[in-house]
């Protein structure tokens, strides 16, 4: 007699392995592609140095970002200041290390808010077509027409200038895209058979949304995600550098950009770096997107697969 | 015969498609019924309406498509102008349909089980895990090997023959009145389809439920069927009992159908053929449909439409050959 209770540690652990490896498979496969590929290789390393210091850059930070210490002010680049100080003698380096959380939140709340608010209405567009489909994609269409940072502008000067009211600006103009890419799967998917034999079983409208369709359009959704991040961030800079976003003495990237703009022949160091943080993080995205892209594209992860093997192989033999 | 009753009756049903370059008349006041534990074939060629019958049945024809007239009846109850609400619980709980082709007929992204399970989850309102229970269970009967295994994988991990095995299992979950089969072994080899034919048969046996079976292959239905509509250009033919159909066939088309089939025995030098072809049906032939490819044509042939006339209890035949006597009324 043996109940599964008392079945050996080693022998559950072997029955874990069994169960788990079509899916420690892909995943292994899936960083694989990723590894070889260098640059998104560098781009996963920036974009995880961000989140580093968006989580402990304020504990890092070696003088306080916020107080003024005007003595100090427009020191250059030196030993006891890295990165140099600013108008007020605030240590420029303190500053973009507590900074980038306000960034990195803004991509993250914007995302948060704009990526399922569209994908619920490209899906529900896509999915039930005729007027619906009709009335959404004409609002997208005309959310699109406009140019996103403009529009987003208007809405911030409405709600009234502060790094919260720039976010929800920017999660009102950026679900426009993801409403498109959604429907467009959505009416691939739709027309799929087994949503018909669906159908035939007597499954539900929103059944059909939520089991069928979204799961097929997770992978550009994933793709286009990580390609945003850099982008909102960029726009969150963007509107802060224009005086909507993030208020003094908050320690925003794009408001540094902008304070250190009217200095900039006498201490290029103060919108000199953080600028570059910008366009480093927004990078960093970028390549880690497209990486994730590649390593879903399936042609591409067969094609590797093969290699992959070959080289495990090879490197078992040898041992 | 009178003592078995009907579970389907499709009466005078007209579908039609709306597409711009005009109306597709794709049933033309098409009318048969079923008997309960009976399997009904329905055959001819490709476009004649086959699929159109089965998903006007589900009330699933899809947009610029509307059933315009007719009724169908499920136990007496009209499905047609039913609620989509209504449908649905009558959708896979009372009729259930397997289909064509089973490998774009299942979620690549999900279990073989979890699929299988659905109709329990959302019919019945059985828990997950008892859902998936009774899925490996239906797995099993369906002739799955080793179905605990098989209910974990993904649909491409399966063989085209376990797939439409998978998509039977699925069909019988809340053990349907109504099985529609839409040539469910077209995309499968010889020996599979066998397979999945006796399947069928004994699965309907078990469960006592009756057959819409949707075919071209004159073969299957002589195997399968206990009665057969011959569907030409949106219209019924003929409909008789399977027996009947090969001794002793009425209509014109229907006996140029069992020419053209291949024989073991005699060998002939050209396989016979029905000359010309479908017709569109955005203008379709006036009167009988099939009066243009027809060797038997008569000049009221493309004046009036025939009406259905018992040739013989239980076996109609559209054709103004039979039932002259009419033509004055």
């Amino acid at each position: 007699m043996r109940i599964p209770g008392s079945m050996l540690f080693s022998s559950r652990y072997r029955l874990l392995q069994k169960r788990l490896h079509p899916i420690t498979k892909e995943w292994g496969l899936t960083f694989y592609v990723l590894r070889h590929s260098m640059l998104a290789v560098v781009g996963g390393l920036i974009a995880l140095a961000f989140l580093l210091i968006a989580l402990f850059g304020s504990m890092l930070a070696p003088y306080d970002p916020i107080s003024a210490n005007i003595q100090d002010r427009f020191q250059p680049p030196s030993a006891s200041h890295p990165l140099g100080t600013d108008t007020m003698g605030r240590d420029v380096m303190s500053r973009m290390l507590a900074g980038a959380q306000h960034s990195i939140k803004a991509g993250l709340i914007v995302l948060a808010i704009a990526v399922p608010l569209g994908v619920l209405l490209g899906g529900i567009a896509g999915l039930f077509g005729g007027w619906i489909d009709e009335v959404i994609m004409r609002v997208t269409d005309m959310f699109l027409a406009f140019p996103s940072l403009v529009l987003a502008m208007a809405f911030s000067a409405a709600l009234g200038p502060s790094l919260f009211n720039a976010m929800i600006a920017l999660s009102v103009v950026w679900w426009p895209m993801y409403a498109r890419l959604v429907r467009g799967q959505a009416l691939a998917v739709r027309e799929t058979s087994y949503v018909e034999a669906a159908r035939s079983r007597g499954a539900s409208n929103w059944h059909i949304m939520f089991k069928h369709i979204l799961p097929n359009c997770l992978s550009p959704i994933l793709v286009t995600l990580t390609l945003d991040m850099g982008w909102v961030i960029t726009a969150a800079a963007s509107l802060s550098f224009l005086g909507f976003g993030a208020q003094p003495p908050i320690p925003e990237w794009g408001r540094m950009v902008s304070d250190g703009r009217i200095y900039m022949l006498r201490a290029w160091w103060m919108s000199v770096f953080p600028g570059l943080g910008i366009v480093l993080v927004v990078l960093g995205f970028n390549l880690l997107g497209d990486g994730i892209r590649d390593s879903l594209d399936p042609k591409l992860r067969r094609l590797t697969e093969v290699t992959w093997k070959r080289e495990k192989t090879s490197s078992s033999s040898t041992d | 015969m009178e003592a078995r009753e009907n579970l389907l009756v499709v009466d005078r049903l007209k579908t039609q498609f709306f597409t711009y370059g005009g109306v597709v008349e794709a049933l033309d006041e098409v009318s048969f019924e079923i008997e309960r534990g009976e399997i009904f074939g329905l055959v001819g060629e490709s476009g004649c309406g086959k699929s159109v019958t089965a998903t006007s049945i589900l009330g699933l024809v899809a947009k610029p498509g509307k059933i315009v007239s007719g009724r169908v009846l499920l136990d007496g109850e009209n499905l047609v102008g039913k609620s989509e609400q209504e449908m649905n619980r009558v959708r896979g709980s009372r009729i259930a349909m397997i289909f064509q082709d089973p490998t774009s007929s299942l979620n690549p992204l999900f279990r073989i089980g979890y699929q299988v399970a659905e109709p329990y989850i959302y019919h019945q309102r059985r828990a997950k895990r008892q859902a998936l229970k009774d899925a490996t269970g239906i797995l099993a009967k369906t002739g799955l090997p080793d179905a605990v295994e098989k209910s974990r994988n993904y649909p491409h991990e399966l063989s085209g023959g376990m797939r439409q095995r998978a998509m039977i299992a699925m069909s019988l979950t809340c053990e349907p009145d109504l099985l529609i089969a839409d040539e469910p072994t077209t995309n499968l080899d010889v020996t599979i389809g066998r397979q999945i034919l006796d399947l069928v048969k004994d699965l309907q046996r078990e469960f006592g439920a009756s057959v819409l079976w949707i075919t071209h292959d004159m073969a299957v239905v002589a195997q399968m069927c206990d009665r057969v509509g011959v569907m030409y250009a949106g219209t019924i033919v003929e409909k008789t009992d399977v027996r009947t159909l090969f001794r002793n066939a009425k209509h014109p088309y229907t006996e140029r159908l069992l020419r053209a089939i291949p024989s073991a025995v005699k060998s002939a030098d050209k396989l016979e053929e029905i000359p010309g072809s479908v017709p569109q049906l955005i203008h379709p032939p006036t009167g009988c449909r099939f009066h243009p490819r027809c060797d038997h044509v008569m000049e009221i042939c493309s004046r009036v439409k025939p009406l259905e006339q018992e040739v013989e209890p239980g076996h109609t035949v559209a054709c103004h050959l039979f039932g002259r006597e009419r033509e004055g009324t």
